[in-house]
């Protein structure tokens, strides 16, 4: 007995100024572990939001294009009836122009005025008679884009007070175009073309249909080959292989690869795709075939992780009936992994999306005015496209690429909720 | 249900002269994992239509026992057995032997209930399924009844055999988990600690199964209640740091156990 009394604490005052004071410094430490987990989310989000913010500032004016309704008409002297496709547009233009115009009458001021259209203007018309051909011969009015430094003068990006040597319209282009204004043939509808156009020298005509053709091609070139390769290389990893020395190595250089910097998986795209296998350039083939080299890491990874979770009493279940390996994969573990294997497949998809550096290498920031037609077509992607705008000299682009990259974060939200969707919907709880 | 009871009868006219028949029989079983090992020259045989009790206080090997039965301890990469287990005088650690052949006649029900997150039909239906025992829909259906008859599951479930299994109580899935056993035809049942996640008005209702399925199939239990292992079996083993103790007939283990060991443990004085 007298062992036990040697064993107990000494009693101890719990409402002695000592107690309370040590007390109230444990509670303290509690207030600053929260008060730290709040300050760096209020920051995440708060740095975020600026970046948000100020893409939206500088982006939202390429989602509006300023646009001027012009009476055209398809004199059968410039577009044969029987042809329109070939007809001599650029005269139709000019004498649209003239009659926009009626005071202009020196060829220094019309060249002038001519310069509000986007030089596009001779194609939009083309197109759109080629596909009227009713309209030979007849007057119609079609909105066609003003070009760029109309555009921004109009958004107000170029500012009408600044003295004339510092700004990029002079005084005599802003009064021509206030007399567009004055008589209402100027709008600013929203730009459609932003998303059906492709990518073009004229910012105002620029859109971004071939960049996400392209992406969709490469992303989808990807899933095909990444995702079966990941789950089978991810089940016999988790489920068949021994544990020994070289599975061991397997799985440290599947985690290395997993960081290795996407620019290393361009090079050897382009030496081993382009140069030995002589795939096209530019291909979204190529370039879906990098992507999947980098999330196929990812794919393993996350395969693995979505296994190991299912809890042992399942597989054991299987196994206690007599069910062979594969029908416990199979029938068992699989189905209840996949809702964290498709959530891992879209992030990686999402990962791949963004994805910058190989696609530049393989050659998928060419200048391409055409979506592509086929994994085998020449293509830009959604950052490549990013990269190749943000190299423009013209205000129109900078606004575009902060547009762009707008369309590219709008893209992974889908994705990434999409994989929200998915897991909720498909969750099964045992 | 006809033929279950003339196999009933068959079995009970086939076995009742020769009670020490012996289905299963471990000898000289021991158990590594890793460089540890956890079963010391295991002596034990599981006889034919009985219920054969194993206790012992946790960590004695009782679960490592059951699961060499039906090599469970496969799926542990470090596990390693030694000595003879055979099933009808046959080794079932000879590499001849099908592994999913012995599961089908050697099934197992485990500690926590674990249906498959799928229809409560389906949960019975798979075994057979895999294995091919009935290829027509009215088979299966006849198989389904029957294996959920016997676990006395049939009438609370009738009407919703195509809910999810997992939406049952505790105790149900459990006698679930006992239907998806029967339904492939073992001909040995392992139950690891099957009432321990149950309360006691289920446990009751597994025990009382237990006892109508003795009729046409070898049980081995693993349980850590006294009393459970003394009323539901006919022998019982006792288990100590990976030695078997003492193995004899339930109501002499319980009432004049030969080792000091046994006595303490089931007067409860330790484990």
């Amino acid at each position: 007995m007298s062992e036990n009394t040697l064993t107990t604490p000494k009693p101890f005052d719990w409402s002695s100024p000592e107690a309370a004071a040590m007390r109230k410094r444990r509670y303290a430490a509690d207030r600053r572990l929260r008060l730290y987990g709040l300050a760096s989310i209020v920051t995440a989000i708060g740095l975020l939001g600026i970046l948000i913010t100020s893409l939206i500032i500088t982006g939202h004016t390429a989602f509006v294009q300023t646009h001027v309704a012009v009476e055209f008409t398809a004199d059968p002297e410039n577009v044969p009836a029987d042809d329109p496709a070939s007809g001599n547009f650029r005269a139709v233009v000019a004498t649209a122009v003239q009659k926009l115009f009626p005071e202009a009458d020196s060829p220094a001021e019309l060249r002038v005025a001519s310069g509000i259209l986007s030089n596009g203007t001779p194609n939009i018309v083309r197109d759109y008679v080629t596909a009227n051909p009713g309209l030979v011969g007849q007057t119609f009015t079609l909105k066609v884009p003003a070009s760029d430094p109309y555009d921004q003068l109009n958004k107000g990006v170029i500012d009408r007070d600044l003295p004339e040597d510092r700004r990029r319209v002079s005084d005599t282009e802003i009064a021509l175009f206030e007399t567009l204004e004055a008589r209402g043939l100027v709008t600013t509808p929203f730009n459609w073309g932003l998303f059906v156009n492709s990518d073009s020298r004229f910012p105002e005509l620029a859109g971004l249909a071939g960049a996400i053709a392209g992406s969709f091609y490469a992303l989808l070139v990807c899933f095909v080959i990444s995702f079966p390769l990941g789950i089978a290389a991810a089940i016999y990893l988790e489920e068949f292989a021994p544990r020994n020395r070289w599975t061991d190595l397997v799985e440290v250089n599947i985690n290395n690869l997993a960081a290795v910097p996407s620019i290393v998986f361009g090079l050897l795209g382009l030496a081993v795709f382009i140069q030995i296998f002589g795939l096209p350039r530019s291909a979204p083939l190529v370039g879906g075939l990098v992507l999947s080299l980098m999330t196929l890491p990812t794919m393993i990874i996350v395969t693995r992780a979505a296994l190991k979770s299912i809890p042992p009493s399942i597989r054991e279940a299987a196994l206690g009936i007599g069910a062979s390996k594969h029908e416990v994969i199979l029938h068992h573990v699989l189905p209840l992994a996949i809702p964290g294997i498709l959530t891992g497949t879209i992030i990686g998809l999402a990962q791949a999306l963004g994805e910058t550096a190989p696609l530049l290498l393989i050659g998928m920031n060419a200048f391409l005015t055409s979506p592509p037609g086929g994994i085998m077509d020449p293509a830009t992607a959604l950052p490549t496209q990013i990269f190749i705008w943000a190299d423009s000299p013209e205000r129109g682009f900078v606004s575009r690429t902060s547009a762009a990259i707008l369309v590219l974060l709008g893209f992974l939200i889908f994705m990434n909720a999409f994989a929200i969707f998915l897991r909720q919907r498909f969750e099964r709880r045992w | 249900m006809n033929m279950l009871t003339d196999a009933a009868i068959e079995n009970a006219l086939d076995k009742t002269p020769a009670r020490e028949a012996v289905k299963m029989r471990g000898s000289d079983v021991r158990v590594f994992y890793g460089e540890k090992q956890a079963l010391f020259d295991v002596n034990l045989d599981i006889g034919e239509n009985q219920v054969t009790a194993l206790i012992g206080p946790s960590g004695c090997g009782k679960s490592t026992f059951l699961r060499c039965l039906n090599r469970m301890n496969d799926t542990i990469d470090i596990c390693r057995v030694t000595g003879d287990i055979t099933l009808d005088g046959e080794d079932i650690y000879n590499p001849r032997i099908d592994v999913v052949e012995l599961r089908a006649r050697v099934g197992m029900v485990f500690q926590k209930p674990n249906p498959f997150p799928k229809s409560i039909y389906e949960n019975v239906a798979y075994g057979p399924r895999i294995h091919g025992l009935a290829s027509a829909k009215n088979d299966m259906d006849a198989i389904v009844e029957t294996s959920l008859q016997k676990a006395g599951l049939f009438n609370e479930v009738k009407d919703r055999l195509h809910e999810p299994g997992t939406g049952l109580s505790g105790g149900q899935q459990q006698r679930l988990c006992i239907a998806r056993a029967i339904a492939v035809s073992p001909e040995v049942i392992l139950m690891d600690e099957p009432c321990s996640a149950l309360d006691p008005i289920a446990t009751a209702k597994v025990e009382e199964l237990i006892d109508e399925l003795r009729e046409n199939y070898t049980i081995v239990i693993v349980t850590h209640s006294m009393q459970q292992a003394a009323r539901v079996s006919q022998r019982t083993a006792m288990f100590h740091l990976g030695n078997l103790v003492e193995v004899g007939p339930t109501d002499k283990m319980f009432t004049n156990p030969e080792d000091k060991r046994t006595q303490d443990y089931i007067t409860g004085r330790f484990g």
